[in-house]
């Protein structure tokens, strides 16, 4: 499924950990028009339950998350 | 009433609980939150410039020991500067970022810096020896007020 959309903005967040991932996510969203969607990777295992907790938080969609191999790819659409 | 904001007491002057409450700031910051960080005794530190303070005697012996952001060590294990040394080179290799850097972000993320007005006066730090971006020295009512709107309140 989360293969077939295509992402708006894609960020690349390999290496960086707490809280650096989900403020450059919030840095990136900011600037995206409505309905926009980003796809992010990082290596921080740590975004597999930041990530959720930060879409929820701010109210924005959670598409996808997981894990592959070493990295951890999501995907998330701007909704306000 | 209650709004989506977080207000903290820095009281800490140690790097590594000065890092806690950067981390969960800008965190929180990212999220949408509104946060205000009051920072009073020891925590001023965190905001200080890296200048020589105090006027009396007392004064100016306090001013010789304070630190600024990048002075401050950690809690536990410092060994008289090791400590913090160490500290920020397995910091650096594991790519965190470091704490003057964690300040810039939360700047950036609009958190809101307010020192306390009595530390200041007991320290003989005036708002000249500040860095620029703090807002104006408070007391302990600016403090409750913030508190009483915030979901979370922390004390660091």
């Amino acid at each position: 499924m989360a293969e077939q959309l295509k992402a708006d903005l894609f960020l690349d967040l390999k290496g960086m950990l707490c809280p650096l991932p989900i403020v450059k996510l919030s840095q990136a969203i900011k600037d995206l028009p409505v309905g926009a969607i980003i796809e992010g990777v990082a290596t921080d295992p740590g975004v597999m339950a930041d990530v959720p907790a930060w879409a929820k938080a701010s109210g924005q969609e959670l598409i996808s998350i997981e894990q592959q191999g070493k990295e951890y790819r999501f995907m998330i659409k701007k909704v306000k | 009433m209650e709004q989506n904001k977080l207000s903290m007491v820095v009281f800490s002057g140690d790097m590594d609980k000065l890092m806690a409450a950067f981390i969960i700031a800008t965190g929180a910051a990212a999220t949408g939150m509104e946060v205000t960080m009051f920072f009073t005794f020891w925590g001023l530190q965190a905001i200080k410039k890296s200048e020589k303070t105090g006027k009396s005697f007392f004064g100016k012996l306090l001013g010789f020991m304070l630190k600024d952001i990048n002075g401050v060590g950690p809690s536990k294990m410092n060994f008289g500067g090791i400590g913090r040394w160490m500290f920020k080179k397995m910091m650096k290799a594991k790519n965190v970022a470091m704490l003057n850097q964690l300040r810039d972000m939360a700047i950036e993320l609009g958190v809101k810096l307010v020192p306390c007005q009595m530390s200041m006066e007991v320290m003989e730090l005036t708002q000249d020896k500040l860095i620029p971006q703090v807002s104006q020295p408070v007391g302990v009512a600016a403090f409750l007020e913030e508190a009483r709107n915030s979901k979370i309140t922390l004390f660091i």
